[in-house]
């Protein structure tokens, strides 16, 4: 197994003229919550695609689990998308058997135990859903596989303070960081704070910092919020 | 939310241990009693299971708890260690009460009758 579970190194990536990522290099440990903050368009989607092997770099190279990541990586990376990829006419019910489907490492128990964790109704369609049980719906289906590498962009965007406890907690409570890591991508930090190991925070393609949150506390005596908004400054 | 009862000038891990230490001295949590598990406890702190693992650690460190294999920790059963523990967070708070009367101006005569008046209230009132 390799020491980090993604490696960036000197990555650049372009989109019809728009520079992205400007030769980011970064390496994550495993068995870490890691949050990438930063501002929108700072390329926090553009990280998570280039890990998801959704896209491929335009300059470096990007390493996930010791491999290049391409379609096959889906087997050891979830990824959780900023955007709905729901089929609004599926119940809930049937949105987890459809995912049960696609994996192989999907655990049916587990999605059952969240389902009733998070009291969602199996025979309601998805379209019926409000915004807060589609963002549940959505962290059950990545926390219900037993990937090495969960990817979450957003997942507590636009979602109302009971909902996001919810999703904190229950990524708290059924992650198994022994084999799990995860990356997810947010604006809202001072919920999740206490459940982070490590954040990176990022502005106009570029790395402003990369600090354990525990050490920002003991060294700094800063909240996020406040170590954000001193490296975001520079 | 969970992210409120922590404050920011100290590690996460170091002030779960302050709690847990003083839920002992409190006695909410007696020798020999078992602390919830990594799980249990970062969910109900809503904190990392990597950080739970941190407090059990330094907990074991302090010798206040010891883990057992494949069980848990445990507040240790070492009568003599749990009154130390006592002593120590009295005299933590007594020290810092101290230090920061005399930053004040107050003489030792000052801060004692000070005391001594406020106990002797507290003793009437509760009568």
């Amino acid at each position: 197994m390799t020491e980090h579970i993604v490696s960036f190194s000197q990555v650049t990536k372009r989109y019809l003229g728009k520079l992205a990522l400007n030769n980011v290099s970064f390496q994550l440990p495993r068995g870490r919550i890691i949050a990438l903050v930063g501002p929108n368009g700072s390329g926090k989607s553009t990280i998570l695609k280039l890990i998801a092997g959704l896209v491929r770099p335009s300059q470096g190279s990007v390493t996930v689990c010791g491999k290049k990541p391409g379609r096959r990586i889906a087997g050891e990376v979830a990824y959780l998308s900023e955007l709905d990829a729901l089929y609004p006419f599926f119940t809930v019910e049937e949105t987890i058997n459809f995912n049960a489907g696609l994996f192989a490492d999907f655990d049916h128990q587990k999605a059952q135990e969240i389902l009733h964790f998070m009291q969602l109704e199996p025979d309601k369609k998805v379209r019926h859903l409000s915004k807060g049980n589609r963002g549940r719906l959505k962290i059950l289906l990545a926390l219900s596989r037993r990937a090495p590498l969960l990817l979450l962009d957003e997942p507590l965007a636009g979602l109302d303070p009971l909902v996001r406890d919810s999703i904190i907690k229950s990524m708290i409570s059924y992650l198994d960081l022994r084999e799990q890591t995860v990356l997810m991508s947010t604006h809202e930090v001072s919920e999740v704070e206490p459940a982070l190991d490590l954040v990176i925070s990022l502005s106009n393609g570029q790395i402003k910092g990369m600090e354990e949150v525990e050490r920002i506390r003991e060294q700094y005596g800063l909240s996020l919020v406040d170590w954000m908004k001193e490296t975001l400054a520079k | 939310m969970m992210s409120q009862t922590f404050n920011n000038t100290q590690p996460i891990y170091l002030q779960m241990v302050r709690r847990i230490c003083l839920q002992v001295v409190r006695g909410e949590l007696k020798a020999g009693d078992k602390l919830p598990s990594v799980r249990e406890m970062a969910v109900q702190n809503g904190v990392n299971p990597n950080t739970v693992q941190r407090v059990y650690t330094e907990l074991e460190r302090l010798a206040i708890a010891e883990t057992r294999r494949g069980l848990g920790s445990y507040i240790t059963e070492d009568e003599e260690r749990l009154k130390r523990l006592r002593e120590d967070l009295k005299n933590e708070q007594i020290d810092t009460f101290i230090k920061d009367m005399s930053e004040m101006g107050f003489s030792a005569e000052e801060i004692l009758e000070g005391v001594r008046q406020k106990l002797l209230i507290t003793k009437a009132g509760r009568v």
